[in-house]
């Protein structure tokens, strides 16, 4: 059931990404450009998800499990850190230049566009990247550390 | 490049963003950060990889879908091929570096009113206002 629910959620967050009009780099790097071509969509974008997800997630967290999971898999980092900092800086230095993020640079890839796809192969290299040589999660922070 | 300011849209496509994030937080006990959900698809392998999986395969499903019923949306991606690829290892680096992106940070986070993604948001945000001003208003592109 889970990996139906899954799929569910993909297409649902997808359709609504397209409908939204951030599947479009140019709509949301205008969104990022305040003293020109300003297009503020992105704000009601993420307004109606928040509006939508707030009082859903708070009453899906008074249940004691998920409908087809043991148990619930909230992020647990409390910290505001400089991984968290630097992260989000290199981030939003990428999103700016680009236009894309991760949720509608993949959900563009069946329409095939080259930039798209350059996209997405360069954002999987440095996902692996950041993953495989420990610039995350608990390993790192013992390794930062040690 | 100008682009058409689409409230209604937007607003009506931000609350199925919502509505999924939900649906998969009750149905899997998962939040619904892309980053998070792609990355876990790379090497070194993690939990979750099969329900990422489908989440992607669903993901990849809409444009198909969206095209066979409403034709081609517009997609204008700003830059030079070069841009491109710096954008993307910017943003696959910094979204596992930071631990989320504009989903898991930005919609979920907010959502659970954790102050680490009201940071994160914040200082996305920044960054990426800084940027297009750099590109679009200094360099003179």
């Amino acid at each position: 059931m889970q990996i139906i629910a899954s799929l569910v959620a993909g297409l649902v967050f997808g359709l609504g990404l397209i409908i939204s009009g951030m599947g479009n780099p140019a709509k949301v790097q205008n969104f990022l450009d305040l003293t020109g071509a300003w297009d503020p969509s992105l704000i009601f974008v993420m307004g109606g998800a928040i509006a939508v997800a707030l009082p859903g997630f708070w009453l899906v967290g008074r249940r004691v499990r998920p409908l087809f999971a043991d148990v619930f898999q909230m992020p647990t980092k409390r910290d505001i850190d400089g991984r968290l900092i630097g992260g989000s800086v290199l981030f939003g230095t990428g999103w700016g230049l680009g236009g894309y993020c991760p949720g509608p640079a993949m959900t563009a890839v069946p329409f095939f566009r080259s930039e798209t796809i350059l996209f997405v192969i360069a954002m999987l290299v440095g996902m692996w990247f950041a993953r495989q040589f420990g610039v995350t999660g608990p390993i790192t922070k013992q390794a930062a550390s040690a | 490049m100008e682009t058409e300011f689409t409230p209604i849209a937007s607003l009506l496509g931000g609350m199925m963003i919502g509505a999924s994030a939900i649906w998969l937080l009750l149905s899997t006990g998962r939040i619904a950060g892309i980053s998070g959900i792609v990355s876990r698809l790379l090497p070194p392998g993690s939990s979750g990889v099969s329900t990422s999986i489908s989440f992607v395969v669903g993901l990849l499903l809409a444009a198909p879908i969206y095209w066979l019923v409403a034709g081609m949306p517009a997609i204008q991606v700003p830059g030079s091929a070069a841009t491109v690829v710096i954008a993307g290892l910017l943003v696959g680096l910094g979204s596992v570096i930071g631990a989320g992106c504009t989903s898991g940070h930005g919609v979920c986070g907010i959502s659970r009113l954790s102050a680490r993604s009201i940071v994160a948001t914040i200082t996305f945000m920044t960054a990426g206002f800084i940027t297009v001003y750099l590109l679009r208003h200094v360099g003179g592109a």
